[in-house]
């Protein structure tokens, strides 16, 4: 400092503190990289983190058998398992009433096919019941139109229903569709649930409220001038059965009261059978115990359903099982998946590392024509690469049709190197060869070949010299190579697909069919977030060995 | 340097060219009597040929050329009178490699690369390790070239005819190509695909290159972690990506078309663009911050000492020193959605079938070798592209005043 009289703090050029001011021109910085960061960010963050984590969610997520059959997961609350009974009437009931709401809706089929994977049988069990439905409350419409012929109009019905303070029921039920359907569900209904009839008939004015519900959001018709679903009239069934709402009706005198005395006096009519015996007529499975189990293991919002069978378990009723022989074949494909991605490891180590030398310690100009080999199947469409090993590989491929013509091979005697996994081990060791001369390349240049000639010059056979002196420097090259292409191939999907059969795929392979043909996402969500787990513990460890800004593309 | 120079001497004809020179012989008459089921005698013959090569190698030694032709003629007319035009172009390429082989033993040039204190054990292991790394070249080269000799098959089969092997023109024809650019089931997913792809890119590059700079700069907080997350499209296999994306952008797409009032069509071409260019940026990213890495920050200092706003400073001095580092990345990006399959295949419908798309069901289901002239029209694309990364690398290298390659 120049001027030693000063005391205090040293100033910057406009007078405020130095300190102070660095400070600011620091923040003023990190904010600049930061603003011109965050635009790609946040386009990767919406584009590909928040998929993956949707992915992630997806498989432990079981909301559909709650959110479609509401009542009946709630009722099967009070259901136990293990006394070998099926669950009683009032499940039944709730389930008649969810059942026929989701059939409109088309959603119990969704259901069925969600619970099929756990159980095999219960999606046709679900598919045939859903045609049933109508029948069930028809039965119960023609009792009552032959009573009052007022039965069968709608004002009637919605007369005798609408009315004041439903408003929270209306709601409640609004929020039950809006679970199923995953839409808001927003809008006018033009009916409002009387407060005195949902007290004293509720089955009735739960499916009334549902069928205008759907009526006016979904179909957008005129609740007034519909006619209700046959689950009203079931509903009223329901609701007759009962003493107590039989008492009640008698001191009611609302709306349409006197045919609903009528409806009373002649309840004697009405089908006496129990809904269990109803689902029992339409599928005798209704009354087979291990479908309800399942259903009331995977009636939760979330399950780890999906997570155990991707490792070959099973939820049952005692706990966690391990599943029957024949079903197991996830940890068999994950270990083939690790192994098979291991040799190919192996296979590229072997080759690249010879080839990787050369290119380090061969003149420049030479060693930039030969890098043109290695990085002209980099740059070169897999799917050609792939063609390219089919064409190879096949039966009537080049190197038998060679290894036939120079007699080397009984033409009866083909190899059999696609379709199983020789042909992916060969194909996929040449595909992600270039990842990892690459990466070794790059690492072997930094290596001074003086050091070797040191070596032999204090007296180490050209074996010692490489292993001890040239070998360990290597080393860091080998690491993040194998790493590369151990990551790049756990995850391959397209060449073991073509050149894979049955015995080479992958468990990619596995997760795409999910996805695709049958169609079980959560069990393909579960699948891939093990595989992203054991990429992500080994993309870790890249970081560690290479660090994140070392990696390197064409040299 | 002085100059010292030290000759090898030339090794003995009967106790090294000659016995070698039998022996190579003996393996390529072992494989060619094969074919006739003789091995033995075709061994023998082979090496008996060899002695002869050998001899001649040694006695000629001054008319290296003319001799090699010599042997190569005689080679090549006994292949043909043997077995015909493809026999004759193994005749050929038998005579080029083992008189080539004589010569090269014979004139000492086997130690040519090698320092003169080697021993013969060392020698020998040297250039078999040449030989290795000869072969893991033809391996990755190699299972190119049949694709491109079959695509111009004039059968529709997948394997080459007796009118190809005997270089007759009638096993040769130009229907595949003409097939591939005549027909809408190849020409819409090309043009799918030179919709997707440009936009793709240029997404991820304009997005990229700007974050590359962010990401240059000396204070950047939690920079590991962003650049792990940037990275990530790279890392992740791109069947989970494809996963995560098929569950997250169907939705999407049917609320764009719902909320929006889009066509169906353009919200799929929407979507596949927008996870393509997520699977580019990686390549943006990681070439471009290498770029930055030799840029001279002081320029930029210069720049705005002389009056320049950030605008100006980032398109004329920056901006065409990082160019080449930019369409690098670029032709990266481009050569990824152009080259992906797994991601389309979940994302996209049936309009989006992209190329690669068509080649892989084409692949596992009918096979037509309309695919081979798809994939040497590919090949062709990428040795041009490649070239193109070469010279910009070049460039780049020579305007940051490093080393040219």
């Amino acid at each position: 400092m120049s001027d030693a009289t000063q005391t205090g703090p040293v100033l910057a050029a406009d007078g405020s503190p130095l300190k102070r001011s660095l400070a600011r021109t620091l923040r003023r910085q990190k904010l600049r990289a930061l603003l011109l960061i965050s635009p790609l960010l946040v386009f990767v963050l919406v584009t590909f983190i928040v998929p993956i984590v949707s992915m992630l969610f997806r498989s432990v997520e079981n909301q559909i058998v709650a959110h479609t059959l509401p009542q009946t997961v709630e009722a099967l609350q009070d259901w136990n398992p293990d006394a070998g009974e099926p669950p009683s009437e009032a499940v039944f009931e709730a389930l008649y009433f969810d059942m026929f709401k989701a059939a409109e809706a088309k959603r119990h089929t969704q259901v069925g096919n969600r619970l099929n994977y756990e159980q095999p049988g219960l999606s046709s069990m679900f598919r045939g019941t859903g045609r049933d439905l109508d029948d069930i409350g028809e039965e119960f419409e023609d009792v009552f139109v032959g009573i009052d012929p007022a039965f069968k109009t709608s004002e009637f019905w919605f007369e005798l229903l609408s009315g004041e303070g439903g408003e929270s029921f209306l709601d409640d039920r609004r929020a039950l569709y809006a679970a199923m359907l995953g839409e808001s569900m927003r809008g006018d209904v033009g009916f409002l649930p009387s407060a005195e009839m949902v007290s004293l008939l509720p089955a009735t004015s739960a499916a009334y409220t549902d069928f205008a519900i759907w009526t006016a959001i979904e179909k957008e018709d005129v609740v007034a001038e519909e006619r209700p679903w046959e689950a009203v009239y079931a509903g009223l069934g329901v609701d007759l059965r009962s003493p107590e709402v039989v008492a009640e009706i008698g001191s009611y005198s609302g709306p349409g009261a006197d045919i609903l005395k009528a409806a009373v006096a002649s309840r004697d009519q009405l089908p006496q059978a129990s809904f269990q015996e109803m689902f029992a007529e339409s599928d005798e499975d209704w009354l087979d115990v291990e479908g309800w189990r399942t259903m009331s293991l995977y009636s939760p919002d979330y399950t780890t359903g999906y997570f155990l069978n991707s490792v070959d378990l099973q939820k049952t009723i005692d706990g966690v099982e391990a599943r029957p022989e024949t079903q197991q074949i996830y940890i068999k494909l994950f270990i083939r998946t690790l192994y098979m991605s291991l040799i190919i490891t192996g296979a590229c180590i072997l080759l690249g590392y010879p080839v990787a030398w050369i290119l380090a310690n061969l003149p420049l100009r030479t060693a930039n024509v030969l890098m043109i080999l290695v990085l002209l199947p980099f740059w070169t469409s897999l799917l050609v690469r792939t063609s390219a090993w089919k064409v190879l590989l096949q039966q009537q491929g080049v190197i038998n049709e060679i290894l036939v013509w120079l007699g080397f091979v009984a033409d009866d005697g083909r190899l059999v190197l696609m379709n199983n996994a020789t042909g992916t081990i060969i194909a996929m060791t040449h595909i992600l060869l270039p990842f990892m001369i690459l990466p070794l390349y790059s690492v072997m240049k930094t290596i001074p070949p003086s050091y070797l000639r040191a070596a032999k010059s204090l007296g180490a056979t050209n074996w010692t010299a490489f292993w001890r002196v040239y070998f360990p420097q290597s080393v860091p090259g080998i690491g993040a190579g194998s790493i590369l292409v151990f990551i790049l191939a756990i995850g391959y999907y397209i060449t073991p697909e073509i050149v894979g059969g049955t015995d080479g795929v992958f468990i990619s392979n596995r997760i795409a069919y999910h996805i695709s043909s049958s169609l079980n996402w959560g069990l393909a969500a579960a699948l891939g977030t093990i595989l992203l787990l054991v990429v992500l513990a080994l993309y870790w460890l890249y970081d560690q060995i290479v660090g994140i800004d070392n990696v390197k593309l064409g040299g | 340097m002085s100059d010292l120079t030290i000759t090898v001497p030339r090794p003995p004809l009967p106790g090294f060219t000659l016995p070698l020179t039998a022996v190579l012989g003996a393996i390529f008459g072992f494989v060619a009597g094969n074919v006739y089921g003789q091995p033995w005698i075709g061994a023998l013959g082979g090496a008996a040929v060899g002695v002869v090569i050998a001899y001649l190698a040694h006695a000629m030694s001054h008319k290296r050329t003319a001799t090699r032709w010599g042997i190569i003629a005689v080679l090549a007319l006994a292949g043909l009178l043997a077995g015909g035009l493809g026999a004759a172009l193994s005749g050929v390429i038998i005579g080029a490699v083992m008189s080539w082989f004589a010569y090269w033993l014979d004139s000492g040039d086997y130690r040519k690369n090698v320092p003169i204190y080697y021993s013969a054990g060392q020698t020998l292991w040297y250039n078999s390790f040449l030989f290795i790394c000869g072969l893991v070249f033809f391996f990755l080269i190699a299972p190119l070239l049949p694709v491109m000799w079959l695509s111009f098959n004039a059968e529709d089969f997948f394997t080459f005819t007796p009118e190809m092997l005997n270089f007759q023109a009638e096993g040769y024809s130009l229907k595949h190509y003409r097939n591939f650019l005549g027909t809408e089931e190849w020409m819409t997913p090309l043009k799918n695909s030179l919709i997707i792809a440009p936009f793709a890119t240029f997404i991820s590059v304009s997005l990229g290159t700007l974050a590359a700079i962010g990401l240059s700069q000396s204070h950047v907080p939690g920079r590991q972690a962003i650049m792990a997350v940037l990275i990530s499209p790279m890392i992740v296999p791109l069947i989970i990506s494809a996963t995560g994306m098929f569950f997250f952008y169907a939705p999407l797409g049917n609320w764009l078309e719902a909320n929006l009032g889009l066509s169906q069509n353009f919200v799929g071409y929407v979507k596949v663009i927008l996870a393509h260019a997520a699977l580019g940026v990686p390549f943006v990213i990681i070439t471009v911050t290498a770029t930055l890495v030799g840029f001279d920050r002081s320029l930029t200092r210069a720049a705005a000492n002389m009056g320049a706003d950030p605008i100006t400073t980032f398109f004329r001095v920056q901006m065409p020193l990082i160019l080449p580092g930019v369409i690098s990345g670029g032709l990266f990006a481009f050569i990824t959605s152009f080259d992906e399959v797994v991601v389309v295949l979940f994302v996209g419908s049936a309009q989006q079938q992209t190329l690669p798309w068509q080649m892989f069901t084409g692949l596992r289901e009918q096979i037509s070798p309309t695919i081979l002239a798809a994939a040497t029209i590919l090949v062709t694309v990428s040795i041009l592209l490649l070239a193109t990364v070469e010279l910009l690398r070049r460039r780049s290298e020579r305007l940051r005043g490093l080393s040219p390659g």
